[in-house]
């Protein structure tokens, strides 16, 4: 295929993503942000004004990058996974295995097709934000580039665990019992400084702690960890699981028979 | 008729993971412009065969090429000369009929404008237009099917595959598909169909291959296959009641009831059938051929591939 076909199978692959999850936007759009903002009303206001400031700031300030981060996340994951898996389970994957389509565009489409749900809900759960606190961006080209990579990340995962999965319980498994323990215990709601010296130690081999403190520190200014090492660890993650969803789709594992 | 075949398949192997051998290594070509049925009893490795070509199934060995080009090495060349109408459904049944085949459009990377014209052509051309806003689920089953072949041919490959395309689909619908792809094999798209249906296949196509446990068991012309029948069965439908004895020694007659009889005579006999009725005094008011040639051959060759395989097992059992 030339360029030119490549980009129009590309934009095709991204348009029917986005179309996708805008068609079914009561599920897919408002859930998260009725989760979020029950989170600033709950976490940020209620119990938020009985703690103390976190890393300087007080605790609404400090919990609002986490959970922009925790609706990325998510929302780029379930997006990606829920749509390959149906394509696969409905078949219509077909439509794209008989077509000249290379497997990187596949790729590219279905993840740039999650990054744009995860950017989407992103962008709605900081307006809801604006409600409950004053958010001044310290870093807008970090800030953009670290919510950007990891929604890329976690697409890619949803993708990888699509793959895998044989039926609709596989594609629930993972959220609910790695990526949503992984999200919480990354320091959305905490400076991992408050943790004992062992359980701070055992924090930093999750990878969404990086991902949530380089983006705290584009948009507050503050972080637990080196922003650098974070941004090279999201990163060396998206080759290596790009290289690994690639290799999946290339020799046809779990989607040709 | 130009020398590149549409289709040239190479000493094709299937086995899959628990061990059973599909295809046991088969060669088949198909010249461009053919209508070609590719026959066989379910499970004799049909569907393997398409899903090899369409990429759909990875083969375990042999060669497949496209219009000379190779499915392995030039791949996006391959399947771009290629449209696929599979046996299951496998559309987005949420997606509406119209996007459904404009994104197709869009995976062979014609631009948008294009896409949606050629939508909205095979929509017309199927008469399924007026459901183009309607989302796939709420279609009839006929009208799946049509979008199925519009899909395959909104790119206007140069091959085109059916697997069983007319499956449960109602007569009439069969005869306008029968006439539509007749059509577009008379543009010069090459048409490869299987189906079960083989008054459908001796009418349509013009070459034909019978798969059996894997191995091509016969591939010829569909006219010299049918010379090969030598019995057919006619039911007679006669005026008056007949008599009691029907005096029709020489042919193998069965009185039905007593105004129609079945004969079965061997080829080129029917003006002997005729005269024989007229000196009993049987006027025939009409006559139509019960059986389908098509259907004793395909049958008796299957027949005498199970009993070549059983003298096969009994040899290789003695040896052993």
């Amino acid at each position: 295929m030339s360029w030119v076909e490549l980009w129009v199978a590309f934009q095709t692959i991204l348009t029917k993503e986005i179309r996708r999850f805008m068609r079914i936007w009561p599920q897919t759009l408002v859930p998260p942000v009725i989760t979020v903002t029950l989170y600033f009303i709950i976490f940020g206001n209620l119990i938020g004004s009985r703690i103390g400031p976190m890393d300087g700031f007080n605790y609404m300030e400090f919990v609002v990058p986490g959970l922009i981060m925790m609706g990325v996340i998510t929302n780029s994951y379930s997006n990606v996974v829920s749509s390959f898996f149906g394509a696969k389970f409905q078949h219509s994957i077909e439509e794209l295995l008989v077509s000249p389509v290379p497997s990187w565009v596949v790729l590219a489409g279905f993840v740039l097709g999650g990054v744009a749900r995860g950017l989407a809900v992103g962008l709605i759960v900081t307006l809801m934000s604006l409600f409950f606190t004053q958010l001044q961006v310290t870093n807008m080209g970090l800030t953009i580039a670290v919510v950007f990579l990891t929604s890329v990340l976690f697409s890619i995962f949803g993708l990888i665990n699509a793959v895998f999965a044989n039926n609709f319980d596989d594609i629930s498994i993972i959220p609910t019992f790695v990526l949503t323990p992984l999200i919480y215990l990354g320091g959305v709601f905490y400076s991992v400084s408050l943790l004992p010296e062992f359980w701070a130690t055992v924090s930093k081999f999750n990878p969404i702690l990086y991902m949530v403190n380089a983006f705290r520190y584009g948009v507050l200014g503050v972080s637990d960890i080196s922003v650098s090492f974070a941004l090279s660890m999201i990163v060396l993650f998206i080759v290596a699981a790009f290289s690994f969803a690639l290799y999946l789709l290339n020799t046809g594992k779990r989607i040709r028979t | 008729m130009s020398s590149t075949p549409a289709l040239s398949i190479s000493n094709l192997s299937k086995v899959y993971d628990n061990g059973f051998a599909a295809l046991k290594g088969i060669d088949l070509q198909v010249e461009q412009g053919d209508f070609f049925a590719l026959l066989g009893p379910n499970g004799a490795g049909k569907s393997t065969t398409i899903g090899i070509i369409c990429s759909l199934v990875q083969k375990s060995g042999g060669s497949v090429k496209v219009f000379d080009y190779d499915i392995d090495h030039d791949f996006p060349l391959a399947k771009k000369q290629l449209g696929v109408v599979p046996q299951e459904f496998n559309f987005n049944h949420f997606e509406k009929v119209r996007d459904i085949l404009v994104t197709q459009a869009g995976y062979y990377g014609l631009p948008r404008q294009l896409a949606e014209q050629r939508a909205d052509k095979y929509m017309q051309l199927l008469d399924i237009d007026d459901k183009a806003g309607q989302q796939a689920r709420t279609l009839s089953g006929g009208m799946k099917r049509r979008l199925m072949i519009a899909r395959a041919l909104v790119h206007e490959p140069r091959l085109l595959i059916l697997d069983e395309p007319t499956a449960g689909v109602d007569i009439e619908l069969r005869r306008s598909m029968w006439e539509f792809l007749q059509r577009v094999n008379g543009e010069g798209t090459t048409i490869i169909l299987t189906t079960h249906y083989l008054e459908e296949a001796e009418s349509l196509c013009r070459n034909i291959a019978i798969i059996d446990e894997g191995k091509i068991i016969q591939n010829s012309s569909m006219r010299s296959l049918l010379r090969q029948a030598s019995l057919e069965s006619f039911v007679i439908d006669v005026q008056e009641s007949l008599p009691a004895k029907l005096g029709l020694d020489r042919f193998s007659a069965q009185r039905l009831d007593d105004h129609s009889l079945e004969v079965t005579i061997e080829k080129g006999a029917m003006n002997e059938l005729f005269i024989a009725l007229n000196e009993c005094g049987i006027h025939v008011l009409s006559l139509r051929n019960k059986t389908n040639r098509l259907e004793e051959l395909f049958v008796g060759l299957l027949e005498e591939n199970d009993r070549r395989q059983e003298q096969n097992n009994a040899v290789n059992g003695d040896a052993a």
